[in-house]
């Protein structure tokens, strides 16, 4: 049995991790919270693919031309758009320090979000009404679970909102709530960029075809 | 925007990495998205433009809101995280490319190669 593969007695020892640091704690949340958001965007690719495959069958039903209207899909835009740079203003209170700025802007970001809700609610009542439910045909399933699954992240987002006031209430701008801060930042943003490609793929290009 | 090195450790023990944001950023990032987002609804809405072109305009709009919101929102840089989350996001990107493009290239010959068949499958014979 050779031995030459072990290290001579008189050699210094060796460790890949030759500088010992520290790890505080939450160091790794952004990028590990990054990784979830891109999972979360498989998700929608997946969604978009079957809209994008799906979408041009009516089944004799309606068409999005039938069914869209274009101003209120620009008012719902709008409202999550201006949702996204409120959000941006409470990352900034929070980055002066200030609790209570950062709770306003939050608030504020919040109820565009339930208006961007309603406005969706509003516009699936409307089409459940007019008999164009997701069971009429591929294109409206297709329709519902992508802009559905979109909207049920807003819901979340808006839960994680208020759930993010409470914390800053209870223990103030602690390293953790600002890591919150920016996590919940992150997830907001990443859905108003999902809803530039409903806008465009859905609505838009739905009004072209 | 990040931190200067390694050695930071040592004197910021509880420091985490966070990226830093600017009311600048935010403004630019927000003018230009309302830009890049009311075009491609003014052109789908009055339609100066043939069918074809506004579709390939308004794609390319969206690519750009997408970067913008990127950039100046998501404050996504090459060195955020060490690299790693630029790796990730190109790592989504081309998946959420293959997924894409092989679902309509499948199913878009699936259609096409399909035998012509009734609506009713019971006139089958």
């Amino acid at each position: 049995m050779s031995t030459k593969t072990l290290a001579a007695a008189d050699e210094e020892l060796r460790f890949y991790d030759l500088d010992e640091h520290a790890h505080p704690e939450g160091h790794s949340t952004m990028l590990g919270f990054w990784i979830y958001l891109m999972s979360d965007c498989l998700i929608f690719a997946i969604l978009f693919a079957c809209y994008a495959v799906l979408g041009g069958n009516y089944a004799a039903g309606p068409a999005p031309k039938d069914l869209f209207e274009l101003p209120l899909v620009a008012l719902n835009t709008a409202m999550l758009l201006i949702s996204s740079i409120t959000f941006g203003f409470a990352v900034l209170q929070m980055q002066q320090g200030k609790v209570r700025g950062t709770q306003i802007w939050l608030a504020v970001t919040a109820l565009f979000g339930a208006a961007f809700l309603a406005i969706e609610l509003y516009e699936f009542r409307h089409l459940i009404h007019i008999g164009a439910t997701p069971q009429r045909s591929a294109f409206l399933s297709a329709f519902f679970t992508l802009v559905g699954t979109h909207g049920l992240h807003v819901t979340f987002g808006i839960v994680w909102l208020i759930t993010l006031m409470v914390q800053l209430n209870k223990h103030g701008l602690i390293a953790a709530n600002k890591r919150r801060v920016m996590c919940l930042s992150m997830f907001w943003h990443f859905l108003d960029v999902v809803w530039i490609g409903v806008f465009t793929i859905v609505y838009l290009m739905g009004m072209l075809q | 925007m990040s931190r200067e090195s390694t050695p930071g450790h040592a004197d910021h023990p509880h420091e985490i990495e966070m990226p830093h944001a600017s009311l600048r950023d935010y403004l630019i990032g927000f003018a230009l998205s309302v830009v890049l987002t009311a075009i491609p609804f003014w052109l789908v809405m009055t339609m100066p433009l043939s069918a074809g072109a506004t579709a390939a305009i308004i794609m390319g709009f969206a690519m750009a809101q997408i970067v913008v919101h990127m950039v100046f929102f998501l404050h996504m840089t090459p060195k955020a995280e060490g690299g790693w989350s630029l790796i990730s996001l190109v790592f989504t990107i081309i998946v959420l490319g293959i997924a894409l493009a092989g679902s309509l290239w499948v199913m878009h010959h699936l259609n096409t190669n399909m035998m012509p068949m009734p609506h009713d499958m019971n006139q089958l014979p």
